[in-house]
């Protein structure tokens, strides 16, 4: 059978999923959800879980925990920074739309940058163009207007995060 | 005259915060609903007032982010446990209606 | 004590679900009105979905709730950034103030003729 591997995977994942929103041990819940996240990872294929040997190797979960650390930081930050703004009389904001490069390349990872852009403080992603890596970023205050320093300034801090766990 | 409509706002919010939490005798839960409840009525000020059908578009979905945290407060408030089944169900359709919106705004059709 | 402390997580939640919607009132254009209401909307509603799950613990509506949070935080970014998208390529140009529009310059296949506002 073809993607052995990553029917695998989305079986796991949307059992567990299942499990959890019936959250009970009746052997009715567990029949049908058994059988429909069979007949789920049946019609997947690999649409869900690309390259499925990533999810066995237990140091991307570590890279995953620090992540998630980073990501409540900035978003605490962020929730802080906007609330100044909002209400501050004079409203604060210099906004524009820059561009910037990235160095990731798949899909899933060119996704985890634009929500972790679109929740850290001041920036908001706008399109993506997936050939040249090229980001379009809302900046709520501007401070340059350089591809480069740009991408030092928003994305850099990120992306090495991002480049352990999904590439 | 901005720093005017400032403070004219300003006043308003916090008397309706005073309002409801030192003036209404009613129970803990229902003074937070009230609370969020302001929330919903800035969010469709907005759906009135927004110039472009975008704006309308934004508030419609920060509207629907709203109603999930709304859903939970009831379900600790009354003790049920499907609130947070309407909740995630609600957000799950918030969601596709919103990108179906976006859709549309981009000019596109449907079916790419 | 438990309740105290889901009582202040859903308190602050509500406060920063405020701010957001402020921002939806007080911001110039539609970009940096996305940017405010999303960023404290998402995290506001968070805070009052964990204080839930403080409230019931390990049961059915606990964790629900948490896989609600874990929803939340992967579909609201991902519906600002379509949002964000379809009113730029609708022809909705940023604020007179603002400093650059980089998109603008590269895309083409935006519309010709802007909107009002």
């Amino acid at each position: 059978m073809r993607y052995l591997r990553s029917r695998v995977v989305t079986f796991c994942i949307s059992y567990a999923l299942w499990l959890t929103l019936s959250f009970s041990v009746d052997w009715q819940h567990l029949l049908i959800g058994l059988l429909v996240s069979l007949f789920a990872a049946f019609l997947m294929g690999d649409m869900f879980a690309e390259q499925a040997h990533k999810w066995f190797s237990p140091r991307r979960y570590l890279w995953f925990m620090i992540y998630v650390f980073v990501f409540t930081w900035e978003c605490f930050k962020a929730n802080l920074d906007v609330a100044r703004r909002v209400l501050n009389p004079h409203l604060p904001i210099n906004p524009g739309i820059v561009k910037v490069k990235t160095i990731l390349k798949t899909e899933s990872g060119l996704t985890f940058l634009a929500n972790f852009i679109t929740l850290t403080p001041g920036t908001l992603s706008v399109d993506v163009n997936r050939e040249e890596g090229v980001l379009y970023i809302h900046w709520i205050d501007v401070k340059t207007q350089d591809v480069e320093e740009a991408s030092r300034i928003i994305v850099s801090k990120f992306e090495r995060i991002l480049k352990e766990v999904l590439e | 005259m901005k720093f005017l409509r400032w403070l004219a706002g300003m006043i308003f919010l916090l008397g309706l915060i005073f309002i409801i939490f030192g003036y209404l005798r009613v129970n803990l839960q229902t003074k937070l609903m009230l609370y969020l409840l302001i929330c919903f009525m800035l969010s469709l000020v907005r759906v009135f007032r927004g110039p472009t059908p975008a704006d309308r578009s934004v508030a419609t979905d920060i509207f629907g982010i709203l109603v999930i945290g709304f859903c939970a407060i009831l379900a600790v408030y009354t003790g049920k446990d499907w609130y947070m089944d309407i909740a995630i169900a609600w957000g799950l359709q918030s969601f596709i209606g919103v990108l179906a919106l976006a859709k549309f705004l981009e000019g596109r059709n449907f079916d790419d | 004590m438990t309740d105290l402390l889901s009582l202040i997580f859903i308190v602050v939640g509500i406060t920063f679900d405020l701010f957001g919607s402020i921002g939806l009132i007080r911001m110039p254009d539609i970009y940096n009105r996305l940017q405010a209401s999303t960023k404290c909307v998402t995290l506001g509603t968070c805070g009052i979905l964990f204080g839930v799950f403080l409230k019931f613990g390990f049961t059915a509506a606990g964790v629900k709730a948490l896989v609600c949070i874990i929803f939340l935080l992967l579909t609201a970014p991902v519906a600002a950034h379509a949002l964000a998208r379809g009113a730029h390529r609708s022809g909705v140009r940023p604020c007179k103030g603002s400093a650059c529009d980089k998109y603008a310059e590269d895309d083409t296949s935006a519309a010709t003729k802007p909107l009002k506002g």
